[in-house]
């Protein structure tokens, strides 16, 4: 299916602890010793490892792959593992590259971990994609998915593509020859805000167990050159239902990327997603009274620090807080506000019983929420709305540290 | 006809994953939705009423912007629309789930 760096006639041979290892493949026909020979011949790359990039990594390395390579910046967190089965509490603060790369050699010391410690951006993309055969996309932010799509198809490699939201996976492969690419299936990605990233939204553990092994199995499949991949396929997979569908993709002749193809070179995907230049203040420009006219804005919205919060509370100016996550996620922490879920705002509106122009400042989990419920709010009429930037994880790290964060 | 309803809309339709509408068309199919639960209305649609960019529709298993009539196809009552928003979860790099 795809064409390994290593020609046919050049594989590398199996040496007699890889036959052993690897027996289970070597007696299936469709795999065989050819088969294994071209998986350990294979270059793969995981962008991410993290929920999807860590079961199909570990797959990857159990299966012989040659060579696995991974993209990650982050640092192993508690709140990782349960579902990062890659990463283990022994490399909570460790970097995602050092603790999998611990954790794929403890599992296969016949194949080579290539480490890229950096985030994925335009400007060393396609010098990273060029040594690899295949990627596998397991990411989690649009500006990401965008930017290995757009790579793939520069590159001419193809994507097995896996994403989750809640209980919900879908899986495809993008960016080969004859099938359609990522933009195609989506030309645009949804503005801020409008779609809660897993953070924000939650994320069933074994969900990513699930997409990122089915991941690898398009990914062994189109090294072996067997099977039918899902190119011009959309996989739906709902873990609740435990229902699997799938919706024909179509190459749309008119994308940007694939079809014309009049992008030629990677863009700046944080400006294609919309995402405004980081806005925070730091703890030192911190103003004593927080007065909203100073605060940086967002489509807007003044966004708020969780130190200017606490010294207007402090100062006994507190404006009317507002919370607006679900009520579970009140149950775990809160910062005795008022709860009304950014959902239920449009039918609740008639608590707000205070006029328009007083001030509220709304916060949520991490400040995506509740940017868009200032949003509504400010449609709504009320004149004085500020987002609490950072949300109550931030009043954890920063004001009260005995909260929990989760 | 009955539409899926993708989790992160479901907040929107009182939690339900299924909603079943009367209507000939997919077009018309999507409006009886969004009066049901007018709070669809802008996330399925742009402020000029044309079906946003990053929310697709299926008829069945077909995208229906692939189809010959697109939002005109006619529907039966034992079709399926699915709506399948994109979404960017996978949980690991910037600003989720650290
Ligand atoms: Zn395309």
């Amino acid at each position: 299916m795809i064409a390994t760096a290593t020609e046919t006639a050049a594989l590398p041979k199996l040496t007699n602890e890889e036959i052993a290892r690897y027996s289970r493949h070597l007696i299936l026909p469709e795999v065989g010793m050819e088969g294994q020979q071209k998986l350990k011949a294979a270059k793969v790359l995981c962008v991410g490892t993290g929920g999807l990039g860590a079961p199909l990594a570990m797959y990857l390395a159990a299966a012989g792959v040659g060579t696995l390579g991974l993209v990650d910046f982050d640092v192993v967190d508690e709140s990782n593992l349960q579902r990062q089965i890659i990463h283990s509490q022994s490399t909570v603060g460790k970097l995602k590259v050092d603790s999998a790369e611990t954790m794929l050699n403890g599992l296969n010391r016949n194949i080579k971990v290539v480490k890229h410690n950096t985030m994925l951006t335009s400007a060393n993309a396609l010098d990273i994609f060029k040594d690899y055969d295949v990627i596998a996309d397991g990411t989690d932010n649009f500006q990401t998915r965008y930017l290995v799509n757009d790579a793939c198809v520069l590159t001419g490699k193809p994507n097995a593509y896996g994403s989750i939201f809640r209980f919900e996976g879908q899986a495809s492969v993008f960016a080969t020859e004859a099938g359609p690419c990522y933009r195609c299936l989506y030309p645009e990605p949804p503005p801020p805000g409008l779609v809660p990233s897993c953070a924000e939204g939650g994320v069933l553990g074994i969900l990513p167990g699930l997409v990122g092994i089915i991941q690898a199995t398009e990914v062994i499949k189109l090294i072996l050159g067997i099977g039918e991949p899902l190119i011009g396929r959309l996989l739906l997979v709902d873990s609740l239902g435990m229902s699997f569908r799938t919706m024909k993709l179509r190459k749309n002749p008119d994308c940007p990327m694939c079809g014309t193809r009049e992008i030629k070179e990677l863009i700046d995907y944080d400006q294609f997603c919309g995402i405004p230049k980081p806005t925070e203040l730091g703890p030192l420009e911190v103003s004593s009274h927080g007065k909203t006219a100073d605060l940086p804005i967002v489509d807007g919205i003044p966004q708020m620090t969780v130190e200017q919060l606490k010294a207007r509370i402090d100062a006994g100016t507190a404006p009317f807080i507002l919370d607006v996550r679900e009520a579970h996620e009140y149950q775990i922490v809160d910062i005795g506000a008022p709860l009304i879920p950014v959902g239920d705002l449009p039918n609740q509106l008639h608590r707000l019983t205070f006029p328009k122009t007083t001030e509220i400042v709304i916060h949520c989990k991490s400040g995506a929420r509740s940017q868009r419920a200032a949003l509504f709010l400010k449609q709504q009429g009320f004149t004085n709305v500020s987002n609490l930037a950072g949300g109550i994880l931030a009043w954890a790290d920063r004001i009260d540290k005995s909260l929990p964060k989760y | 006809m009955n539409i899926h309803i993708p989790t992160p809309l479901r907040t929107y339709t009182d939690k339900q994953e299924t909603v079943s509408v009367d209507g000939a068309t997919v077009a018309e199919g999507l409006a009886a939705l969004t009066a049901a639960f007018p709070a669809m209305q802008q996330h399925l649609f742009t402020a000029e009423g044309k079906l946003r960019s990053f929310v697709n529709v299926y008829l069945n298993d077909d995208d229906v912007r692939y189809l010959p009539a697109k939002e005109d196809s006619l529907v039966a009552s034992t079709d399926e629309l699915t709506i399948i928003p994109s979404i960017a979860g996978g949980c690991t790099l910037t600003g989720c789930c650290r």
